[in-house]
């Protein structure tokens, strides 16, 4: 299903946003369309176990009545269906109370035009997916090695109107190939992820994953304690979105949960480490506008060490004089608050050849697993390594490891950053699952990283 | 609906399916969420679609779609074909599901009182009445409340004969309060945490666990979290409170016994089991006290139905049984590699899903203590209540929680308040050094409403049956 092949389209979803913002007695109306269409072929013991398709649509309606907000979703486009959900939103603000931090929808402002939709992903067949893990898993299998994995293809179509003249419309691609490889005694996993199916070579993501599993064969227990690290971009690209999910959002800021709160333009981590959201980076998974229908700005989150600022929605930035939404409001009801989720780290000049010849004695980590918050101030967070863990010695990998447990401040690692890498690798995580959007990271070594315990594998 | 079923069936059979089953699902969910007083949000969504699940040239296909209209039902249908002919381009072998099953009948979760006919007003008072109550202690910085609604109409119809119709409901009811300090933030929930408690059944659940008269302390526990004592590290004894527990048997006991994982079909997201099918009916899980069930039909179970998502009947059975392993989860294609029938746990998240095993209510069955008796028999522990964080490794032995509260024990005595509560430990050896549970009267069934699986990636609704239980030799005070 092509771009022209079973899409709504813009002129369909803006006819249907105005139906639905005509039928609206409101103050003010917003009307969000997410339409996802999915098809993920899933594979383990080397083979197809699972195989799937998805079409769904939602359709969210927010209805504003002097100050109280009602909220009411559908999976109908119907003239019917559109209208009971305006009157569900429109019953459930009735229900509400005067919100006085509410100032009022968005106003329009200009949308940049961002062409991001790949007709070949759309199109993509099951059984070009199944070829493409095929690709993976016959050299696994030369290997007497198992291949489990995910290969998706997504379109999506993204619309935003309100009735003070907001209308945002944005139809986009998306490719994720993550595998994950296994002998009796070790394992590898490689990802790729892009708006084009074909920029991922599965053979190619089958490979790093076997030469990792390979080289992970009968791991040696090591001691818990600190470590020098050094984090590929994968292990990077997990912290990340706990450190956003933490303390980037102006929810946490304003209620004093996050890291940033008291720290504006002070130095929290290393002079090394600049982080920021972009929604427009074309490096990035693009991604235009809001869930609000406003336009992305770049916001510098951490620059040189120092802190920047959150990310806003309509409803955070309404609280502080002069604030306006940088455009990073989730679908209501939510209470996450506004989520960067393009977000990416400056890179530096090593190579991870570099960082591994010049450590003397640390572990390479290649994934983390299961990582959670612990103290939110603190930006501590627990975790597992997985996939591909190694001891170097004097300069060079020596030997497998079984994993550890870290319990580490993500910030203060940060802090110990001797080196960054020179190139970013575009990362997505399973809770961002939903977004357009990823984590593009270099990989770094870490002076210092605590590990608190191990595992038997 | 009968009409769609059959003829995505005869569609499917037609079109070389071996096997096929299609499951329609209509949702109606209403949520209420109140935070430092202001109504923050009243959501009402509603949402229907259907799925067909097929088996063609001895491997699965899935497409669901959210129109339920008869051509619609023809092409995706179609399409599940085709999808299954490319899963046999990479074939494991053919797809056994085993004897069939034939189940024609019906179920709805019993209810006293209609949450959709309980007036907003009614939900929306309660709860700012709790949030004013949080807010009672001076130092509370956010007082949270919110309340959750489901209803879930599905009828299931296979190539078999099976032809299933169920109604679930679900309501659930959660507060947090929330106070800061200069370095730390501290919160408490009741009834449960990270969103809210939530079960199978009516109104009625929520009045069991008297919001109101909680909301306070809740306040004044938040606050003085933030001047307690930081919880000590080292090795000593630990006592868990139900809800701790309940995500404690949730994370080490439910996710290893689900045969798909044992069997390596999760490894590329969650992970695999240590419990793997050479260590059934041999493996020492726990001390000799540890029972753990997995129980579909337990009243107001938030894993609780009248049949899986495969037709088969909810049904309970052991997973460990006098401390030693003895069951897993299963679903039919699972179950008949052992000459089994399915004990019931394939579940899906709505209709756009595949149904994957799942936990339904994973019980630690009551033991005998009472609770006063065990404390005063612990000499020197800590006590630990409401999950705060949780990790654990991709095949479920090494784990790490923390808490929200914790007291110290000495000499038989609840003592200090503690802060900042973590453990550590490794599954066989934590159930192993278990030597005591609390009797029936601690007991309950608590609910998990955000356990995550599969890739896509789906969530469960799932319970737990806990009381409070006492280990030995447990690593506390894990954070730096």
């Amino acid at each position: 299903m092509g771009k022209d092949e079973g899409m709504l389209g813009e002129a369909r979803l803006k006819e249907r946003i105005e139906y639905t913002l005509s039928t609206s007695k409101a103050d003010q109306t917003e009307v969000v369309v997410i339409r996802e269409r999915e098809q993920l072929t899933r594979f383990a013991n080397s083979y197809i176990h699972q195989n799937v398709s998805k079409d769904d649509l939602e359709i969210r309606v927010r209805a504003v009545l002097d100050k109280k907000i009602g909220i009411a979703s559908t999976n109908d486009l119907s003239d019917q269906a559109l209208r009971g959900v305006v009157e569900s939103a429109n019953v459930a603000a009735s229900y509400q109370q005067r919100n006085p931090d509410f100032l009022s929808l968005p106003w329009p402002r200009p949308i940049p035009h961002i062409d991001a939709f790949v007709e070949r992903t759309a199109a993509c067949t099951p059984r070009k997916r199944a070829e493409a893990v095929r690709d993976i898993c016959i050299p696994a299998k030369e290997q007497n090695l198992n291949a489990s994995g995910a290969l998706a293809t997504r379109e999506y179509e993204y619309a935003v109107g309100n009735s003070i003249g907001v209308f945002a419309y944005y139809p986009t691609t998306l490719a994720d190939l993550r595998t994950v490889i296994m002998s009796n005694t070790g394992s590898g996993y490689a990802a790729a992820v892009s708006l084009d199916i074909d920029a991922i070579d599965a053979a190619a993501v089958g490979r790093e994953a076997i030469d990792k599993a390979l080289r992970s064969r009968n791991p040696v227990d090591v001691p818990p304690g600190e470590y020098t690290v050094i984090l590929e971009e994968y292990a990077v690209g997990t912290l990340m979105p706990y450190l956003a999910y933490i303390g980037f959002g102006a929810q946490a800021f304003q209620e004093h949960q996050s890291f940033m709160y008291g720290k504006l333009g002070q130095k929290v981590t290393g002079e090394n480490i600049t982080i920021w959201d972009d929604g427009l980076d074309p490096r990035n998974l693009p991604m235009p506008f809001d869930f609000e229908g406003v336009p992305k700005l770049r916001v510098d989150l951490i620059s040189k060490g120092v802190v920047g600022g959150p990310v806003y929605d309509t409803y955070t930035a309404g609280k502080e004089p002069a604030r306006i939404s940088t455009g990073h409001a989730l679908p209501v009801p939510n209470d996450f608050g506004p989520f960067p989720w393009n977000v990416a780290m400056e890179t530096g000049q090593a190579s991870k050849e570099e960082m591994v010849a010049s450590t003397k004695k640390g572990l390479w980590v290649t994934r983390m697993h299961y990582v959670r918050p612990v103290h939110l101030l603190k930006t501590v967070v627990t975790g597992m390594t997985r996939d591909g863990t190694f001891l170097i010695e004097d300069g060079e990998i020596v030997t497998p490891v079984k994993n550890l447990r870290f319990t580490q401040s993500i910030l203060e690692a940060f802090g110990e950053a001797e080196q960054i890498g020179r190139e970013a690798v575009l990362t997505r995580e399973a809770f961002l699952e939903n977004f357009i959007g990823g984590m593009r990271v270099p990989a770094l070594k870490l002076r210092r990283f605590a590990f608190t315990s191990a595992t038997e594998f | 609906m009968d009409e769609l079923c059959a003829r995505a069936l005869n569609l499917a059979q037609t079109k070389g399916a071996s096997y096929a089953d299609i499951r329609l699902v209509t949702t109606e969910t209403q949520s209420i969420a109140v935070k430092n007083g202001i109504v923050e949000a009243i959501s009402l969504d509603s949402s229907q679609g259907f799925g067909v699940r097929v088996i063609v040239d001895g491997a699965w296909g899935f497409a669901s779609s959210a129109r339920l209209e008869r051509d619609q039902v023809e092409e995706v249908a179609t399409l599940a074909i085709e999808i299954a002919r490319a899963s046999a381009m990479v074939s494991g072998g053919l797809i056994d599901l085993g004897p069939p099953e034939v189940n024609v009948g019906s179920y709805r979760t019993p209810v006293e009182l209609d949450p959709f006919e309980v007036s907003l007003d009614r939900k929306v008072d309660l709860l700012l009445r709790c949030d004013k109550a949080m807010r009672r202690a001076r130092g509370v910085a956010v007082a949270e409340g919110n309340m959750l609604f489901i209803r879930e109409d599905q009828v299931f119809a296979s190539t078999e004969g099976s032809l299933i119709e169920q109604q679930i409901v679900e309501t659930g009811v959660g507060l947090v309060a929330t106070a800061v300090g200069a370095d730390e933030v501290q919160r408490r929930s009741y009834p449960n945490s990270f969103g809210r408690h939530q079960g199978t059944g009516g109104f009625e659940f929520i009045d069991r666990y008297d919001v109101l008269g909680n909301a306070e302390r809740l306040g004044e526990e938040a606050v003085a979290l933030l001047s307690a004592r930081q919880c000590p590290s080292g090795v000593t004894t630990l006592i868990l409170g139900p809800t701790q527990l309940a995500l404690q048997v949730h994370e080490s006991c439910g996710h290893p016994t689900e045969l798909d994982r044992a069997l390596g079909t999760e490894a590329s997201y969650a992970g695999t089991s240590f419990l793997t099918p050479d260590k059934l009916g041999t493996f020492c899980y726990g001390s000799e006290i540890v029972n753990i069930t997995a129980d579909a039909t337990l009243p107001r179970g938030l894993g609780t139905f009248g049949y899986d998502d495969e037709g088969v009947p909810a049904q309970r059975t052991y997973l460990v049984r006098d401390g030693v392993f003895v069951g897993y989860l299963t679903s039919r294609e699972t179950a008949s590699r052992f000459g089994q029938r399915s004990n019931g746990t394939m579940r899906a998240d709505g209709w756009g899903s595949i149904p994957l095993i799942r936990m339904t209510n994973i019980n630690l069955e009551p033991g005998k203590w009472e609770l006063d008796d065990l404390i005063a028999d612990t000499d020197d522990g800590i006590y630990m209540e409401m999950n705060k964080s949780w990790s654990i490794d991709d095949k479920r032995l090494n784990f790490q929680f923390g808490t929200e509260i914790a007291y110290e024990i000495k000499n038989g005595q609840r003592g200090d308040l503690l802060k900042n509560a973590t453990y550590a430990g490794m599954t066989p050896q934590f159930w192993g050094s278990c030597d005591g549970i609390c009797h029936q009267g601690h007991w309950d069934v608590w609910g998990t409403p955000n356990c995550g699986k599969g890739q896509p990636s789906q969530v469960a609704h799932v319970g737990h049956g806990a009381s409070v239980a006492r280990f030995r030799d447990v690593q506390v005070g894990v954070m730096r």
